[in-house]
């Protein structure tokens, strides 16, 4: 449940252990990973200024998006920014991460005097650095004692961009094992990376909520829906899978939709899942056998195993017509024939031996 | 003020039939036109060329070309009924030609290159007349041959288009590029046409027809516009499917099927 990603977030990491930490991950077959990081990120902070939180600050390292969103999106939701106890700050990696507009103008100071929940950072590629950018932030928030901040990056996928897999999955490992972060979140794109570098991301995460879309489209390739009459472009699927600290893997699943007030979540409804479960067609008729039918089948003499009129069976062979074998049939029966130089056929009904529709592959018992 | 219909494209892309009251519809917004060999998309860029000198009358469009040179555009656009000399002296249209552009592969580092492309997109920026800064948009054709001036460097041109995006989200400009998918649609590098897809707020993909050419329709062509509350994420994603034949002097669009 997002309900319950929220709360493991809020509660933070407890004495000696890693930080929780959450990776949102999305592909362009279902775009809306942003939306479940900002409705995570709102509710974080309401618990913040609440005060109901392990974590009595946030830094959030902004890559993909402009500080103003943000500060725009707490705002929105009615989460105060401005308070005079400094709860967050924001990092900004967005507007200058290579210092290119540094030759233009001159705004290289890393404190905006004027904002101050605002700094600036140019060079997004020394992960290093930003390490410890970020701690120093967020010491900066709630004292050097133990109390604890929590940390909010924009996009992994603009990370593993400017710098390498190993330094970006180090970085996320040493703010999980930082003793004053109470818990982590990210947002990555599933689509722009190798599978070992999307393997990394996951393994240092403890929750990994895949952002899927509601129908798998029939093709593979993550692209847009294209069909304009698909309805479901605003509704998703959220995967959820999340390690409990007794080792136990916990898989849920939920329906998502975005709109126009933000993203909603819902249980997945049940109509969807009986269709997924009944893998059977729906036919007009029934494909299975009842037991009175099953019984009546084994009674059924075959249409070469009668005459339909009493006597013994009798094969033609194709060789005499029917009249004058008549007088010169063998009976079949299972034994020896009675006369030589005449053709016999010895029918053993070899499905007597098996049940019908067997599931014994027939060339088990090959030996090759 | 040009009381000309919507076509399918105008209406695809947001804009309304009374241009001057309502907001620029790609304000602030990125607009990726994806083509490929067989349907040229230039056709696209050309429209909202037009578009943005007709619909308002301050506004600028800064076109980084690395493709053509300008003689090309005056002459398609005449066609269309828009003298882009007269634009240029009225300091409404700044062209930077790019065509002989080659980053430094030695000696200096690598992201000195774009970063002074992106200079001299900031310098035409501050040299514009205040009444035509208010609706900029920037043009680039296009974005293969903007890394083939990059030295191939896919990670520069990622960058730069970065930093050109984060022109639309400061001021409010708009940004078009053309890109030809499929150079990269089946190479080893998916990922980077997929990076410029989700920095992309309305996506254009210009296709030939599943049957082949035809005389009466020259492709077929997708416009995807993500809604997006800006802070919160996509909101609706609109997809819209239609035709068009490119004519001497216009583009037809047309619902598939719709044909005579």
């Amino acid at each position: 449940m997002a309900e319950s990603v929220c709360r493991s977030l809020r509660d933070g990491a407890l004495e000696g252990e890693l930080a929780p930490d959450l990776t949102i991950k999305d592909s362009l077959s279902s775009p809306f990973g942003f939306n479940v990081f900002s409705h995570i990120l709102v509710q974080l902070s309401s618990h913040i200024v609440a005060g109901k939180s392990q974590s009595r600050g946030m830094v959030i390292v902004s890559l993909s998006r402009s500080p103003s969103s943000y500060t725009g999106l707490l705002k929105m939701n009615g989460v105060d920014v401005e308070s005079s106890k400094k709860w967050i700050h924001i990092l900004d990696c967005y507007t200058d991460p290579l210092g290119w507009k540094d030759k233009t103008r001159k705004s290289g100071d890393i404190m905006d005097p004027s904002n101050q929940i605002l700094s600036s950072y140019k060079t997004v590629k020394d992960v290093n650095k930003l390490f410890s950018v970020i701690c120093d932030l967020g010491r900066g928030l709630v004292g050097e004692n133990k109390s604890r901040f929590c940390v909010a990056i924009d996009s992994l996928s603009e990370l593993l961009r400017h710098s390498s897999m190993q330094s970006v999955a180090s970085l996320l490992s040493n703010l999980r094992s930082h003793d004053q972060i109470s818990s982590i979140f990210g947002l990555l794109h599933s689509d722009l990376h190798e599978e070992r570098a999307l393997a990394a991301v996951e393994y240092t995460s403890s929750i990994v909520a895949s952002v899927d879309p509601f129908h798998h489209s029939v093709d593979g390739q993550g692209s847009y829906i294209r069909n304009s009459s698909e309805p479901n472009l605003t509704k998703g699927k959220l995967n959820i899978r999340s390690k409990r600290r007794n080792g136990r893997v916990r898989v849920t699943c939920e329906e998502f939709k975005v709109g126009p007030s933000g993203i909603s979540f819902a249980p997945v409804s049940a109509v969807d899942g009986a269709a997924v479960a009944g893998l059977i067609p729906k036919v007009q008729f029934n494909l299975q056998l009842s037991e009175k039918e099953l019984v009546d089948r084994s009674r059924v003499v075959l249409p070469f195993e009668h005459q339909g009129n009493g006597k013994p069976i009798q094969i033609y062979d194709g060789r005499r017509s029917l009249e004058e074998s008549n007088n010169e049939t063998t009976p079949i029966s299972g034994g020896k024939k009675e006369e030589s130089g005449r053709g016999e056929i010895i029918y053993f009904r070899d499905s007597d031996d098996e049940m019908p529709d067997s599931d014994e592959d027939p060339d088990d018992d090959l030996d090759i | 003020m040009e009381h000309q219909g919507l076509n399918l494209m105008d209406q695809a892309l947001g804009f309304h039939s009374n241009m001057t009251q309502q907001p620029w519809p790609l304000c602030g917004r990125f607009v990726l036109v994806e083509d490929c060999v067989d349907t040229s998309g230039a056709f696209v860029l050309h429209h909202i060329l037009k578009r943005s000198f007709t619909s308002r009358p301050s506004s600028a469009v800064i076109f980084l070309a690395f493709a053509h040179p300008i003689n090309h555009y005056d002459r398609v656009l005449r066609k269309l009924g828009c003298n882009l000399s007269s634009q240029r002296d009225n300091g409404r249209f700044f062209f930077l030609d790019m065509l002989m552009l080659q980053c430094p592969v030695e000696g200096k580092p690598k992201h000195d290159g774009l970063a002074t492309v992106f200079e001299k997109i900031e310098r035409a920026i501050s040299e514009l007349h205040p009444e035509n800064k208010k609706f900029v948009t920037v043009v680039i054709d296009d974005i293969s041959c903007l890394e083939v001036a990059a030295n191939g460097s896919s990670n520069d041109v990622l960058d730069f288009l970065h930093y050109c995006y984060t022109l639309t989200s400061e001021n409010g400009y708009a940004l078009v590029a053309l890109n030809h998918q499929d150079i990269y649609s089946d190479g080893e590098r998916p990922a980077f046409m997929l990076e410029i897809e989700y920095l992309a707020d309305i996506l254009v993909k210009v296709d030939p027809l599943a049957t082949g050419l035809a005389k009466d329709v020259h492709g077929q062509v997708m416009v995807l516009n993500k809604e997006t509350q800006k802070q919160q994420g996509i909101s609706s994603i609109k997809v819209q499917n239609f035709h068009f034949k490119i004519k001497e002097n216009n583009i037809e669009y047309f619902y598939p099927g719709t044909r005579t």
